[in-house]
């Protein structure tokens, strides 16, 4: 019992180091193909992340999405605007300054708000059927959403054509 | 088991990188990444809500992850848009940097 909890703690730490390394990465290295391998270093870890929860089908949704599919998107236009990716200029523009002030003082709210809240927790509880479970309730519960949501994916879909076409 | 309030601390620092990385980047695609990243520490704190939250009604306790889930839909609607936005910026103005795209700017 004691060592399970300690390799779930492992798990955790290492992980998150996984994620949050990925991101520094991603939102430094100059060179953008780099970056974008940080980001997906970042994706790994919090489908790891999302393994440690037992939210198992939304670690595999991201690992399929995010890693397989918004990846190779984002490395793809990497690729098609290449030239001035490598120029001398610097990679942040001038207000890195305050955009890093902005982003302390926002961890410094959440940090403030994760610590003090007084959450109504229940004991974790783990669902053996979750797929099955997941499925019925996307098409009862959650009807109306599902639907928004596929609507929304082919108007993408057909925006995307439409703007990035000759 | 992990306390809560970890995840919640792990989302919060990666939400930070991501909104540091949409401010202060020049380049389009990386301020997307940005944004990315931003959607992803949104979709750590809804799966750690639902895992530890007591559910509002006993019908919506999968609530967390069926929002997450929508959350990844939208990540990827907005991934297409975006870049092929993008794509469409470059090919008439020959740039991806954000400052040198100001014809609207006042």
């Amino acid at each position: 019992m004691l060592t399970s909890q300690f390799l779930t703690y492992v798990a955790f730490f290492v992980l998150s180091a996984i994620a949050l390394i990925g991101a520094f990465l991603a939102v430094t290295l100059r060179n953008l193909v780099r970056a974008a391998l940080g980001l997906i270093l970042s994706f790994m870890g919090v489908a790891g992340i999302y393994f440690v929860l037992e939210a198992e089908f939304v670690a595999i949704v991201q690992v399929i999405i995010y890693i397989g599919a918004i990846s190779v998107l984002i490395l793809f236009a990497i690729m098609l605007t290449r030239g001035l990716m490598t120029s001398a200029a610097s990679t942040q523009n001038s207000q890195w300054i305050g955009a890093a002030f902005v982003g302390m003082l926002m961890f410094a709210v959440l940090f403030f708000v994760a610590i003090t809240t007084n959450w109504p927790l229940a004991q974790p509880h783990t669902i053996s059927d979750l797929i099955p479970r997941l499925g019925a309730d996307l098409v009862t519960t959650y009807l109306l959403p599902f639907e928004a949501v596929s609507l929304l994916l082919l108007a993408a879909l057909i925006g995307a054509i439409v703007i990035a076409r000759e | 088991m992990i306390p809560l309030q970890f995840y919640l601390i792990v989302a919060a620092i990666l939400f930070c990188l991501g909104l540091f990385g949409a401010l202060a980047r020049r380049n389009a695609v990386a301020i997307l990444m940005g944004i990315e990243l931003m959607l992803n520490a949104v979709n750590i704190n809804l799966v750690a809500f639902w895992r530890y939250v007591k559910p509002a009604a006993p019908t919506m306790d999968l609530a967390g992850q069926i929002f997450a889930l929508f959350v990844v839909t939208l990540a990827a609607a907005e991934a297409a848009i975006g870049l092929a936005l993008i794509i469409a910026i470059y090919r008439s103005r020959d740039t991806v940097n954000v400052e040198d795209v100001d014809l609207m700017k006042w």
